[in-house]
Order: structure tokens, then C-alpha cells, then sequence
């Protein structure tokens, strides 16, 4: 069934009523997600986009049986939200604010860890465009229209590099199970290794595309995972070969600080665990396409 | 955002730790009456940029009467210094923080940071103060103590015993390099810090724990509920180009090459200077124009990109997601016809209403080279490139 979400999963909105929050529901309403309702703190009763707006989550889970969010609360408070969303219990939540305190999502980790594992929430993001499992349902603010029906599943930082790559791919015809955003910042809410383990486990994906760039560890531990514990092919393609170090390149995580954090050390370690690295970003589409040929 | 040791040691003496008394100048006359004031025989006379190792660099001075502190803060008033972390342009030096002269007996490295991998404060110690931890961790790997602190809870006094006691220091000594550690873990929490690095940290002579250098580095992001920091900022240390694009909401980093760059997203504008070295070409810059993609936003990004002399071809590369290429097709039309560019322009659209886009760029009229996908821009601005300048 994809990952994470599929067209039956119910969904909330927080901040829903907001000119973002609006825009991007009604988008995500005519890709055929099913949205139940949203949250908006203080129009609790009111109706918005023809669904019920509530003050809480907990009142919106109770009334709705809501299972997943996406939150497009602005980042000064979007950490509460965050922390909210877990409480309630929700399985599922997308974090689309690009500026959240970095303190803050080390907070909002510590406290995701109380909750026992079947009760504990996946969180995706912050600072992406979400998840889409294409024909079925998108969680984000993605072009849901360049992404194509397929077995391949893609995980990755950046938004709009995502986009080219799924546009790489559906004009070989290649298409996409589940596509997740998680996003540029240093502290998030899964790794590339969290989707690895929903992507080797899910059946309609054969192939993962993963989608990193410079700065952290994240790329290398994921591939690390696979060369351990998963059968499903990896591609990979890290952007930022001629970012310098030291140097913040638009993304709050985007820095290298650390050896093994550049492009090129991680291009290493990802073929040294078995990872077909696409030589450029233009090749992704080729690259995966002559990974799939030889399943 | 980055500020001056003399400001971060300002903020941590309210943490708690010590500092050698010192002063601020701008001119020579206040260096000398700052050393007045401090008393003593010693004194060090240190440039004020953004950057570590200014003592490589010449930036620190060691005097010991008012000629050479007048003389020094001369020399460095205005001077431009190189470092490795400023790169060859280097940072001018508008400030002066005189200082008490220390008895060094011993230095040590303190630094507190953001592990991405464990997702908590780090801290982070050595022996071998003095050398960039970098080295350290290259020669003196086994010198390097870490202890992770648990966010529910904070740093706790036992962690910081630990430290004290794996660095061997001495009775006295233990609750002041405890009181140290505390006050730097604390700075880092309540300020919204990204990094806090005291090296070298010196036991002195008569026994007292001072931190000699400090750097503090803070979350731009939480800025907005930082205001007594982010009144710290100084523009004079920023490269002018990025600090203006900072302040039009644009993300951009000067590189070295003549190929500038328009683009949205910060991943793909990573990969599209990945792709134009693949061309064969060298990128004059990174740029992110973000999301929403206006008219007027275009055109910003395009005076700003072409304020790098050095840039002798355009590129914009944009896949709309929110943005809609007829939008974006309209801001390059405007901006290029405002400014009257010289130099050729390639653009690739993608996405929303990409034909719509297009249509716009043919009907300006304009001498606008078109590309499909990432590869064919990438090609067409070097080659663009190479038959504009000849080389």
C-alpha cells in the first residue's frame, strides 16, 4: 500500500484556516486526499473548505478519527503543534515550516520519545514538501501532477530537486510508490535510514531512490543500514559537489562542518555500501531506470 | 549569526564564567586608556572579526607599554585580515578588544555543539587547547572527552565533574572548571545557541579557570525571540552581496566562477552548480529564490546576482511547484528588459504551466536561450559562456 499514507487515510489540517494552511488543503482536497477537518486554536465549530474546524487535536482525532496531519503553523509556535499532534496520537505527521528553532526539534524528539512504539508518531519534515504516494493521496505542496504511479520510492532533503527527479522519471516512464520530503533542516523528524525501513518493508516498492546533500550524517548512516539489513537496491545522488565548507547553502542542515559531510566523502561511503550513485543530477532518471532493468 | 569574542564573553560572564578584564576600542587613543583602566603590566591588543585563528593571522598583540598598545591598535584598526575561515577576501577590523595580559600554565578546549547524529547539545573537551579542534581530532583523537546531554533534563553537574576530572585538574580547580562548563551548556540552551567554543580555556598561574577566546554562533531561526542577540549582529563582517540578499529574503552564497545563477530551492540550486561543473563551466554563485517566485523577486535576484562583476552568463533554472512558470517567465522578461542585460541569459522552466511559460519568453522578443531539462541548461549557458568571452 505505499508508505505512510494511501487514499484512506484521514486527515487533519493545523492551521487550516490560515492563507497557506487554505490554499495548500484545497490543493491537496482535489489530488483526492481525504481530508476530515483541520485545527485552528479559537475557531473550534466553525466550518472551513466544507470540512469542520476544531480547537485541538484531540477534539479533532475524537470527532473525526483522523489518523495523519500535515501542520502549516508558522515555526515560532509550530513545535508546539508538533508535540500536540504526537500526544494525540496520530500516526502520522508531515511538518511543512521552513524556520523552526533548532532547540526547539530537539525538544520535540526528546519528547516523541515517551510514547511507547505502537503508540509513537512518524514525523516527516520540517522545512519540506511532504509525502506523496502518487493516484492515491499527497500530505504536502508538491505539483502532484509530475509524479507518476510506480514502484520506485523516493526519499530525499530538498523539495524541488525532488520534483526533478520525479520529472527525470516519469519521462523514462518510471514512477514513484511513496515519495517523502524530510527535509532540509540539522534536527528532523525521520531519517533517510526511519523510510529505508518502511520502504524495504513495503510491497510495492523495489527499488529507493534517495535524494541527499551535504552536511550531517544521515545519508551515510542510512547507507550503512542497507548494506546491513535491507535487499531492496539503493540509488543515491548527493547535491553540493562544489558547495565550500563552512558555508550555509540555503538549507538550515546544509553545511559541511564535520569530515565525511561534503559531497564527494559521501559519494565514498555510499558506493562503498553498495549504493548506485547517479554521477549527476541529471542522471537520476538514467540511474535508476538501469537499476530497475536488472531486477 | 555570528558575533565577537567580545560580546560572547560579555553574555557568558552572565553565565557565570570568567574572563580576563578587558575593553572595547575603536581608535588608538581608547586602546591605550582601556589598559589604563585594566591596570597591570601585560596587555593584548585583539582585532575583533568573525572568523578563529587571528593570532596566525596577526590579529592578536602582546604589549607592554602605551607605545605598543597605540602602535598595535594602529596597525589593526582597518586592516584586513586573512584567514583560513574568512577566505582570500578576508574581514576588515573596525573593533579593538584590549585585555589583561594571563599567567598561562596550561590550555585547555571547550566547545559545545549540536550533534546532528545523537539530536541533543553535545560537549565537547581536550587536553590540547590551543589547536583548532580539528587538528585535534586528527592528531589527538584520544584526548577528545564527550559527554551527551539529555534534553528532558539538561546538562547535569556530575557530567561536567566527569570532564573536570578526566582533563586532571586540580582540587581547587574542579568546581571553577564545573562552574565553566555549567555557564557555557546554559548560554547554549537559553540563548539559542548553535555553538559555543572557548579555546583555549587557561588554568592560570595563581589557579583561576578563565576562558581566554570565545565564539558563540546562534540559530537564525530563533533570532526572532532572541532580540538581545540579534541586536549583536554586525553587517561590517558579512559579505555585502549576501547580506543583502539576507535582507530581500533571498538565500546567497558567493562562489568564485562567471556563471551566475538564478534558481528555486535550495536542492536544486545545489545541483544545478554541481551540473554546470559537470558542463565544464564554474558557477559565480548560489541562489535560492524560495518559493514564491514574483515578478519582483526575479528581478531583485537578477540585480543582485549581476553586482558580481565577474558573472559573464545567466542562468535561471526554476521548477514550479507553487510557482507558476508563466509567473516566473513574466519577472525574467521584466527584470531583463529593466536592466538591460548584456551577457547571455539561458532559462529552463519546468512544472506548472511550463508551456505557458515558455510562450512568454518566445513572444518578449528577447535574446533568450531556452533549455528543456537540467543537462541541456547546463550545457547551453557554458557553451553561451565560452562564445561570449572567447575562452
Amino acid at each position: 500500500m505505499a508508505i505512510l499514507i494511501d487514499q484512506n487515510t484521514k486527515v487533519i489540517v493545523q492551521g487550516f484556516t490560515g492563507q497557506i494552511g487554505t490554499f495548500h488543503a484545497e490543493d491537496m482536497m482535489k489530488y483526492g486526499t481525504n481530508i476530515v477537518g483541520g485545527v485552528t486554536p479559537g475557531k473550534g465549530g466553525t466550518t472551513h473548505l466544507g470540512k469542520p474546524v476544531f480547537n485541538t487535536v484531540e477534539d479533532a482525532v475524537e470527532a473525526t478519527g483522523a489518523e495523519a496531519s500535515i501542520c502549516f503553523v508558522p515555526p515560532p509556535f509550530a513545535a508546539d503543534s508538533l508535540m500536540e499532534a504526537a500526544d494525540a496520537r496520530l500516526k502520522y505527521c508531515v511538518a511543512i515550516p521552513d524556520g523552526i528553532p533548532s532547540h526547539d526539534m530537539i525538544r520535540v524528539k526528546r519528547y516523541m520519545k515517551r510514547f511507547r512504539k505502537e503508540e509513537k508518531m512518524i514525523l516527516t519534515g520540517p522545512n519540506c514538501a511532504g509525502t506523496i504516494s502518487p493516484g492515491k493521496a499527497m500530505l504536502g505542496i508538491m505539483p502532484g501532477h509530475i509524479y507518476k504511479e510506480g514502484n520506485v520510492g523516493v526519499v530525499g532533503r530538498s523539495g524541488t530537486l525532488g520534483y526533478e527527479a520525479a520529472d527525470q522519471m516519469r519521462d523514462l516512464g518510471i514512477g514513484v510508490s511513496t515519495s517523502v520530503g524530510i527535509g532540509g533542516d540539522p534536527i528532523n523528524g525521520s531519517s533517510f535510514r526511519d523510510m529505508f525501513e518502511l520502504f524495504e518493508q513495503d510491497d510495492e516498492t523495489d527499488v529507493v531512490l534517495m535524494i541527499g546533500e551535504i552536511g550531517g550524517p544521515q545519508e551515510a548512516e542510512a547507507a550503512k543500514f542497507a548494506k546491513e539489513n535491507m535487499k531492496k537496491p539503493i540509488i543515491g545522488y548527493i547535491a553540493g559537489l562544489t558547495a565550500p565548507k563552512g558555508r550555509r547553502m540555503g538549507h538550515a542542515g546544509a553545511i559541511i562542518s564535520a569530515f565525511g559531510e561534503s559531497a564527494a566523502e559521501k559519494v565514498e561511503i555510499l558506493e562503498e555500501c553498495g549504493v548506485t550513485v547517479s554521477p549527476s543530477p541529471s542522471d537520476i532518471g538514467d540511474t535508476v531506470a538501469k537499476v530497475l532493468a536488472k531486477l | 549569526m555570528e558575533i565577537h569574542e567580545y560580546q560572547a564573553k560579555e553574555l557568558l560572564n552572565d553565565f557565570g564564567v570568567l574572563t580576563p578584564s578587558g575593553g572595547l576600542a575603536y581608535s588608538p587613543e581608547q586602546a591605550v586608556y582601556r589598559a589604563k583602566e585594566i591596570g597591570g603590566d601585560k596587555w593584548v591588543v585583539k582585532a575583533q572579526i568573525h572568523s578563529g585563528a587571528r593570532g596566525k593571522a596577526g590579529g592578536i598583540k602582546v604589549c607592554s607599554n602605551d607605545d605598543e598598545i597605540w602602535n598595535a591598535a594602529d596597525e589593526l584598526l582597518g586592516k584586513k585580515l586573512i584567514t583560513h575561515q574568512t577566505g582570500p577576501q578576508g574581514k576588515v577590523v573596525h573593533r579593538l578588544y584590549v585585555e589583561a595580559g594571563t599567567d598561562i600554565q596550561r590550555e585547555i578546549y571547550l566547545g559545545i555543539v549540536l550533534d546532528r547524529a545523537e539530536e541533543r547539545v553535545a560537549v565537547v573537551a581536550s587536553g590540547e587547547g590551543g589547536m583548532e579542534i580539528e587538528e585535534i581530532a586528527r592528531e589527538k583523537p584520544e584526548s577528545i572527552i564527550r559527554v551527551s546531554v539529555e534534553p528532558a533534563v539538561g546538562m547535569q553537574p556530575y557530567q561536567a565533574r566527569q570532564i573536570a576530572f578526566k582533563l586532571g585538574l586540580e582540587k581547587g580547580q574542579i568546581s571553577q572548571m564545573v562552574t565553566t562548563i555549567l555557564g557555557c551548556y546554559r548560554a547554549m540552551r537559553d540563548l539559542d545557541g548553535t555553538m559555543v567554543e572557548i579555546n583555549p580555556l587557561v588554568l592560570t598561574g595563581d589557579g583561576r579557570v578563565l576562558a581566554l577566546d570565545a565564539k558563540m554562533s546562534f540559530d537564525d531561526n530563533a533570532l526572532f525571540r532572541r532580540p538581545n542577540i540579534a541586536e549583536l549582529r554586525d553587517k561590517s563582517q558579512e559579505d555585502p552581496r549576501e547580506m543583502r540578499a539576507s535582507d530581500r529574503g533571498l538565500s546567497y552564497v558567493g562562489l568564485d566562477g562567471n556563471i551566475g545563477c538564478i534558481i528555486n530551492g535550495a536542492g536544486l540550486a545545489m545541483a544545478s552548480l554541481d551540473m554546470i561543473k559537470h558542463a565544464g563551466g564554474e558557477p559565480a554563485n548560489f541562489l535560492d529564490i524560495g518559493g514564491g517566485a514574483s515578478p519582483e523577486r526575479v528581478a531583485k535576484a537578477f540585480n543582485l546576482v549581476l553586482e558580481d562583476e565577474k558573472v559573464e552568463t545567466m542562468l535561471v533554472n526554476i521548477f514550479a511547484g507553487i510557482n507558476r512558470c508563466d509567473w516566473v517567465a513574466e519577472g525574467v522578461v521584466q527584470a531583463v528588459k529593466s536592466i538591460d542585460l548584456k551577457i547571455p541569459l539561458v532559462v529552463r522552466l519546468s512544472g506548472t504551466n511550463v508551456e505557458k511559460g515558455k510562450q512568454i519568453l518566445a513572444d518578449s522578443g528577447l535574446d533568450i536561450i531556452m533549455a528543456d531539462t537540467l543537462r541541456e541548461a547546463a550545457n547551453k549557458a557554458v557553451d553561451a559562456w565560452k562564445k561570449h568571452t572567447g575562452k
